[in-house]
């Protein structure tokens, strides 16, 4: 019993790396940028959410949703005044500058008054309940965790495959100058997945916060999900999730297995050797760049 | 205006171009010399980080800037030199042979952690380093008999049989020492048929392959050397600080030698230097302008994270060549005047040049 618990609170922490790597993957797919700001922007979420729950006093599931539409609006706002004009600079900037929004939020949300430099709690209505099943006993908080996720990406997959949204999406990111030729807008759309990639932070965000705590630091966990999205490949948006699910699930059990301190490294040793046998991930492509 | 004549292939890569440089190295030279004289003990101390910094940050430009890989770990290095210096000068070793030992381990620790990436590109590369800096400084708080862990480990004094390097002067002269012989050797292999081949991979792996570089071999090489320097940092670090403990190398550290080499200007030598100067004196200058911002802004923690944020934003948008590039504009509006214009500078879009695989 305690092995399928270890295994589910492994799920429920690897679905918000997976989250969060989908939010990488997606930027990555679309606009070619590695970005660091991602844990960032989950963070902001998170503090969003907060302050709208508990300073302006909104009802959980009016909170909710205007935290992740304002993270969405953020996101776009990011994209539009930093991102696009240094595209076609050498991916390196491009990671500097994605560290430097990452530096500029996470120094701003410290600097705001009273809330800023402490530890709070999100007060969600599933706040410490348990699901008994048996001898299992169940956290509600890691269930509504990999239940939103389960409903987020049945929600992106539909997105993808049936609107004209989403296939447009795919277009761009396969080739951006033949998207351009077919009359798609796609600086319009790399905005929106920049927009699309700040929500799911944020939703990440608002599902982790009432298992940790939000505080300025938590943006740190974005750093776990790299290696989810390289498990995964990092160009796929399923394996971003599996990857995700997998880092989870091994940080749980080597936290319960092994001595301690192997639970922090875990991630990184399974990224290693991920790099050392299978480079292009679970889901990745095996492609070669023709000149 | 100065007209370079060239009678010369050698003139192309002599390290001094023309006599206006000799002067002015000169005079930078004798001023380092005299600087324990010239310079109160906090001044002289500040440049003593400086010049530790530098040699890092001569490490990370030649993979950054040079070769084109970035490793977001590189403070592991650090840690590995200052601990491998650490202990070896608890030996007993006299600090020459340390300090080789310290920048040799690192750069096999390099070679180790560069290995697996080669087969990959970019930012796998990236990642891979981020990961070796968190096992790193985990592996730094648990061994605990050699490193002492999160409590911390003393570091003695260089020695050479008997000689005891104990006064801030004596060991300034040791960091120069090992920061101009780093320079030169940096100056030396860049322009080499090595250092060629390095930008080369930088500018287009592709071509430069088909070139016949041998790509696996040269990246290795730039990582291994990186990493040695890094290591000699952390050796000459390890020494300053007197007192190494495993957050000193953490993820934050890597991102400040990045922030160091994109300030100061990817793809030059003296890009390093501005970078170091600029990491050294930053804080300084934060804690000066905080008297004059309102009380909630200027005690605020969170101050010196958005400076640095707003800084490298700032840079990558406006002057991706930093710090180096502005002085460039500068120097070329003052040799050329009045005859310079906008787009002297002007840096080419490449939106057509992608990474991704088709």
């Amino acid at each position: 019993m305690q092995f399928v618990q270890l295994i589910i609170s492994g799920a429920a922490q690897g679905c918000i790396y997976g989250l969060i790597a989908l939010g990488f993957v997606l930027i990555y797919k679309a606009t070619e940028t590695v970005t660091f700001a991602q844990g960032d922007l989950m963070m902001v979420g998170a503090f969003g959410g907060l302050v709208l729950m508990t300073i302006v006093g909104m009802p959980f599931w009016i909170a909710v949703p205007s935290a992740i539409a304002a993270m969405a609006l953020f996101g776009m706002f990011a994209e539009r005044l930093v991102i696009r004009p240094v595209l076609g600079q050498p991916q390196f900037s491009i990671v500097m500058l994605t560290f430097g929004i990452a530096f500029i939020v996470r120094g701003l949300i410290t600097m705001l008054p009273v809330i800023g430099t402490e530890t709070h709690t999100l007060p969600v209505p599933y706040k410490d309940m348990t699901l008994r099943l048996g001898e299992l006993v169940l956290a509600y908080e890691q269930l509504v965790i990999i239940g939103a996720t389960a409903v987020l990406c049945l929600g992106l997959y539909a997105m993808f495959r049936y609107t004209k949204l989403g296939i447009a999406m795919q277009a761009s990111s396969q080739n951006q100058l033949a998207a351009y030729y077919m009359g798609i807008p796609v600086q319009r759309l790399n905005s929106l997945v920049w927009g699309l990639a700040a929500a799911v932070a944020a939703i990440a965000g608002l599902l982790l916060a009432p298992i940790t705590f939000v505080h300025a630091n938590m943006g740190f966990i974005g750093l776990k999900a790299f290696p989810a999205a390289v498990v995964g490949g990092f160009g796929s948006l399923p394996g971003a999730i599996v990857g995700g699910l997998i880092i989870g699930i091994v940080e749980s059990l080597s936290g319960f297995y092994l001595p301690e301190g192997f639970k922090d490294i875990a991630p990184y040793i399974v990224v290693l050797i991920m790099l050392w046998i299978k480079p292009n991930g679970l889901f990745g492509e095996k492609l070669r760049k023709k000149v | 205006m100065r007209f370079i004549f060239k009678t010369d292939y050698d003139q192309d890569i002599r390290l001094v171009k023309h006599g206006g440089q000799a002067f002015w190295y000169g005079l930078l030279g004798v001023a380092l010399l005299l600087a324990p004289w010239l310079l109160s003990e906090y001044l002289l101390a500040q440049l003593i980080f400086v010049l530790i910094y530098a040699v890092v940050g001569l490490g990370l430009m030649l993979l950054a800037g040079f070769t084109g890989q970035f490793s977001i770990g590189h403070a592991a290095f650090l840690g590995v030199g200052a601990y491998t210096q650490a202990v070896l000068a608890a030996a007993g070793w006299p600090f020459p042979l340390a300090l080789a030992c310290a920048a040799t381990l690192s750069a096999i620790v390099g070679i180790v952690v560069g290995l697996p990436a080669l087969r990959v590109k970019g930012i796998y590369l990236g990642i891979a380093t981020l990961a070796f800096g968190f096992i790193v400084e985990e592996g730094m708080a648990r061994w605990e008999s050699v490193t002492g862990g999160n409590a911390g480990l003393h570091v003695k004094d260089p020695s050479f049989f008997g000689w005891v390097l104990n006064s801030n002067e004596e060991f300034y002269f040791l960091c120069l020492a090992v920061t101009v012989l780093a320079t030169l050797a940096i100056m030396n292999l860049l322009r080499s048929p090595t250092g060629r081949a390095f930008v080369a991979i930088r500018d287009s792996e592709i071509s430069a392959q088909s070139m016949g570089i041998h790509l696996a071999r040269y990246k290795t090489m730039s990582f291994a050397l990186s990493a040695g320097l890094a290591g000699l940092g952390g050796a000459l670090y390890a020494h300053k600080i007197k007192f190494l403990s495993p957050e000193q190398f953490s993820i934050i550290q890597s991102i400040d030698l990045l922030l160091m080499v994109v300030v100061g200007g990817l793809g030059s030598v003296h890009g390093v230097f501005f970078g170091a100067i600029f990491l050294i004196t930053m804080p300084q200058l934060i804690s000066i302008g905080k008297d004059y911002l309102p009380e909630s802004v200027g005690q605020s923690p969170g101050l010196q994270l958005v400076v640095y944020g707003a800084v490298l934003v700032a840079f990558v948008m406006f002057e991706p060549h930093g710090l180096y590039g502005r002085w460039l504009k500068i120097r070329t509006y003052l040799q050329i005047f009045p005859f310079y214009r906008a787009g002297m500078f002007k840096r080419q879009k490449a939106f057509q040049k992608s990474d991704r695989l088709k």
